[in-house]
């Protein structure tokens, strides 16, 4: 932040001791507040366009060169719409969700490492921040689905305390692993770290990675986990009786929390800014930051375009019986090598290479064996499935429960 | 050691203001006709039938014990976590029974049939 | 007097409850007395293809019961038909079940031709098959991205509708109509297809196996569709038959029924090709059924093409079938012809036929009474959507809210055939 404002200063050509210790904290929020609210805009439309490509559609691009000012044109037409209130809805929680959502979902940009020695706040438990504030969301999804007095809005919203809650546990013990690796909680201290050693944890870590990847995702509640606003089963679930801006708010909070799970993921495992030359032009590390974030979010983007939706139940299960197991046997076992094969002095990339094979090895070595036993699992459950339809016995449905086809 | 934290207030302010202004705009900019149909509650176009408000289904309370038990345990492995380095094996193998007791807890919960949605 | 919010919201909820009395004896008692929760699925509901509505009493995410509500597209097809003469109404069948427009034409025509004896040409018969095997891949395209959509794969929908807009130029050029084509006529067709025809259907032959292929890429070994779909919407045999399903939901319980094969119709007789059957009766064998129909409709179409060989295209009946243009400058009786078909019609021998076709969506028949004069006297589609729906309830019992979309998705329902 300090870092953020003396080059601001040093820009503009004002002297630092002239202007009080309040005024500059402002203006650096103030950069910082206005960067991470445009970037969303920007994401907006790089989602549309790639959703478009793998639909084999266009997407938009009439407003403006290449259709870059749609997302300004979409705000600009959700002001001017009503706003609609339901006639029963609960009014404090209703209105006032929305603005949770939006306020929890910046607040965590404060925890973001631009580049060397630019943060918002550089706090000690910079990671157990993002996600604490991160998971207020629930809450005002929660206020949203009970404010509306509408059922699929409550049902809504009893998904998203069920589903948010439940992978948080797979996501904290798998953001365990890095601050093991680094000895601490701090978004810059972990990145640090990343850039001393010259390699990156997802080689230590890949399926504490790919665990903490899924858990972000149903988070954010993404397909295959966008289960709180099925649009086929709840039509829009908590946002049912949203309308103009207050609508607009839920999206933009959602696509800002979407954008933001990749720098987490590129801090924890990709090495944040790290890169060639990131640690003398700074500027640099912004970009590979981006590059990154946008890599982990073309994932999401890819699996939202291919996947179906999970169902409740299924998703349950594959949080309770695989994430949560994985993450913890995860956690375990990196703990464990960690002793077994302290760091070499030498800390390069050859040095280490006999741990990448050990480390993320096992590590891979957990999540096959996990898959392989839900893939069992899968095709036992198919089976039995199958045979109880051979013998007739199928739970879900028996001739005489309607008493119709008996007779 | 409270310092750290200053940017957050002021990040607070700007994201309650920004959430604010825009919501007030939408209010002032957009119309405001509201009448019966309009404001009726959706459901799918048809009168509701039946309160909206209601109890939780029991599988979501139960999905909220899981969460707080495990909760509770993962905050005794954030610190663990962190001074991990100076306690070396010791903090291993103390943790080692801690994760053995869990994952006792995680098994019998899991065949006791409390991870399946359906009863 | 428009209600502002005030006088609204003062008002007490009950005032703008529905009625819970209509559902006395068909949800439970725990719903009546409000333990459990009534949801109105529909009419207006994204994914309840058009309007049906299900009412729906849950516990939780569980469905305990589901009362399907039809009605809501009622349009009055049928009796309107009896108000125009024969020839007139085959525009009307397009607008029952308008993702199988070729078909309706089809089976309304056959009828026709059945109650008044009417010989329909080899070529006719052939480019009849064609494009109603066309409309049956075009369908079943249809439900199969909407089908993804429902249970949340957003990119079937847009593969599927470009390959649709390639059936449906085609149709645009047999008919000038993309889907309201209204091409078939008593005793043939309304006039013979263009030099074009055959190479686009070509073109169709050429490029639809790998995109058939590619649609099933997407989804036949995707895990989380296996799980969405293996298991949901059980229909034994027995209680198939039973409901009276048809089409690739009845055969994907096991039973080897099709039309086609068992009272063949336009010469179905002449064309090679298998029916396939499933053995689950789930969802997902209705889903791996109706991809494999589509090969075969292929298949068939490609035979047909090879058989299509110049001729009349329509009856020379003069009593029933229009004269040919170039022919009203020549023969006074031609015009005379002309003259009472397009005034007042034909009139067909009284009496009343039932024709079955095998639709995309199942057993599609025509009851047809005639008394003689020349506007119908009463004309019933037997739609599958309709009886499909009334399995529904039975389907989706015991089902959580999401397997709902899948279960409706996979019977395949047009809410335009099935309210008429």
């Amino acid at each position: 932040m300090e870092q953020l404002y003396i080059d601001l200063e040093n820009y503009l050509g004002i002297g630092t001791d002239s202007v009080p210790e309040v005024v500059r904290l402002a203006i650096a929020v103030l950069v910082l507040g206005t960067i991470f609210l445009l970037a969303p805009i920007l994401t907006i439309w790089v989602e549309r366009k790639v959703a478009a490509r793998f639909q084999n559609r266009i997407g938009p691009n009439r407003t403006g060169p290449y259709g870059l000012l749609q997302s300004f044109a979409d705000v600009l037409k959700l002001i001017g719409k009503e706003q609609i209130m339901p006639a029963h809805a609960d009014r404090i929680p209703f209105l006032f969700a929305p603005l949770l959502m939006v306020v929890s979902v910046i607040m965590i940009t404060a925890v973001i490492p631009l580049m060397p020695n630019y943060i918002g706040a550089d706090l000690s438990i910079g990671a157990l921040y993002f996600v604490a504030i991160g998971s207020l969301s629930t809450i005002a999804v929660v206020m949203a689905g009970w404010g509306s007095n509408n059922k699929y809005a409550l049902l809504g919203a009893f998904r998203t305390v069920a589903q948010l809650i439940s992978y948080e546990i797979p996501l904290v013990f798998s953001l365990l692993v890095p601050v093991l690796f680094a000895g601490t909680m701090s978004m810059v201290g972990i990145t640090q770290a990343q850039a001393d050693l010259d390699y990156w944890y997802i080689f230590l870590a890949p399926a504490s990675f790919l665990i903490f990847l899924f858990s972000n995702l149903a988070e954010i509640g993404r397909t295959p986990f966008d289960l709180l606003e099925a649009e086929s089963e709840l039509v829009a679930g908590y946002q049912i009786e949203y309308s103009a801006m207050p609508w607009g708010m839920f999206m933009l909070s959602e696509f800002l929390h979407a954008f933001l799970i990749g720098p987490l993921v590129a801090v924890l495992f990709l090495g944040g800014w790290d890169g060639p030359f990131a640690e003398d032009v700074p500027v640099l590390g912004v970009v590979y930051l981006v590059i990154k974030s946008m890599a982990v979010y073309f994932l999401g983007m890819w699996m939202r375009a291919t996947l179906p939706r999970f169902r409740i139940d299924q998703l349950m299960e594959f949080n309770w019986k695989f994430l949560v197991p994985l993450s913890i046997a995860n956690l375990l076992i990196a703990s464990f090598l960690w002793e077994l094969f302290p760091e070499p002095a030498g800390g390069g990339l050859v040095d280490n290479f006999p741990r990448f094979i050990v480390m993320g090895g096992s590590s891979l070595f957990t999540l096959m064996v996990g898959l392989e036993f839900l893939r069992r699992k899968s095709v036992e459950d198919r089976e039995r499935i199958a045979r109880l339809i051979d013998e007739k016995n199928y739970p879900l449905a028996t001739a005489d429960q309607t008493g119709v086809a008996g007779d | 050691m409270l310092d750290v934290y200053a940017p957050v207030a002021p990040l607070f302010i700007l994201a309650i203001l920004v959430g604010g202004i825009i919501l007030i705009l939408s209010r002032l900019m957009g119309p405001s006709k509201p009448h019966a149909r309009k404001v009726a509650t959706y459901e799918s176009g048809m009168r509701p039938i039946g309160p909206a408000v209601r109890r939780l289904p029991v599988q979501f309370h139960r999905v909220g014990m899981l969460f707080i038990l495990f909760d509770i345990e993962v905050i005794f492995f954030i610190p663990w976590a962190l001074v991990f380095r100076d306690l070396g094996f010791y903090g291993l193998a103390v943790m080692g029974v801690f994760f053995y007791v869990l994952l006792i807890g995680l098994a019998y919960e899991w065949f006791a049939g409390g991870l399946e949605w359906e009863q | 007097m428009v209600k502002t919010r005030e006088n609204i919201s003062t008002k007490p909820f009950s005032e703008w409850e529905g009625s819970i009395d209509e559902l006395k004896g068909l949800v439970s008692d725990k719903a009546m007395t409000g333990e459990s929760m009534l949801l109105n699925m529909g009419p207006q509901h994204p994914s309840t293809h058009g309007v049906l509505r299900v009412v729906l009493e849950l516990e939780g995410e569980e469905i305990v019961t589901a009362i399907p509500d039809v009605g809501y597209l009622h349009t009055g097809i049928e009796k309107n038909m009896e108000a125009k003469t024969y020839e007139k109404s085959i525009v009307m069948t397009d607008r029952t079940d308008y993702l199988n427009p070729m078909g309706n034409g089809l089976v309304y025509n056959l009828a026709i031709e059945k109650i008044i004896n009417l010989e329909v040409p080899e070529r006719a018969q052939i480019i009849r098959v064609i494009l109603t095997e066309l409309t049956r891949i075009n369908s079943h395209l249809v439900w199969l991205g909407i089908h993804g959509l429902d249970l949340g794969v957003t990119s079937t929908m847009t593969y599927c509708f470009r390959e649709r807009e390639i059936l449906l130029d085609l149709f645009e050029l047999v008919s000038g109509q993309r889907m309201m084509s209204t091409y078939f006529r008593p005793g043939g067709l309304w006039r013979d297809v263009p030099e074009e025809f055959e190479g686009a259907v070509q073109f169709i032959l050429n490029i639809f196996p790998q995109k058939i292929d590619d649609y099933e890429a997407l989804l036949t070994r995707n895990p989380v569709f296996i799980d969405r779909t293996q298991g949901i919407g059980f229909m034994s045999a027995e209680e198939a038959l039973a409901y009276g399903l048809s089409g690739p939901t009845l055969r994907a319980s096991g039973i080897n029924f099709d039309i086609r094969k068992v009272q063949p119709y336009s010469g179905y007789e002449n064309y090679d090709f298998d029916v396939p059957v499933g053995e689950h009766g789930d969802v997902y064998d209705r889903y791996l059924l109706r991809m494999e129909e589509m090969r075969q409709s292929l298949r068939i179409v490609e035979q047909g093409l090879k058989k299509l060989k110049p001729g009349p295209f329509r009856s020379d009946n003069r009593k029933y079938v229009p004269p040919p243009r170039a022919e009203l400058g020549r023969s006074m009786e031609a015009v005379i012809h002309h003259f009472k078909l397009w005034t007042e019609g034909f009139r067909p021998p009284v009496g009343e036929v039932y024709q079955v076709i095998e639709g995309p969506r199942g057993e599609l028949g025509c009851y047809l009474v005639s008394d003689g004069s020349p506007y119908p006297w009463r004309v019933h589609f037997r739609d599958p959507s309709f009886v499909h729906i009334g399995a529904l309830q039975h389907m989706a019992k015991n089902h959580f809210l999401a397997d709902l979309v899948a279960i409706i998705g996979s019977i395949d329902i047009v809410l335009g055939g099935c309210d008429r």
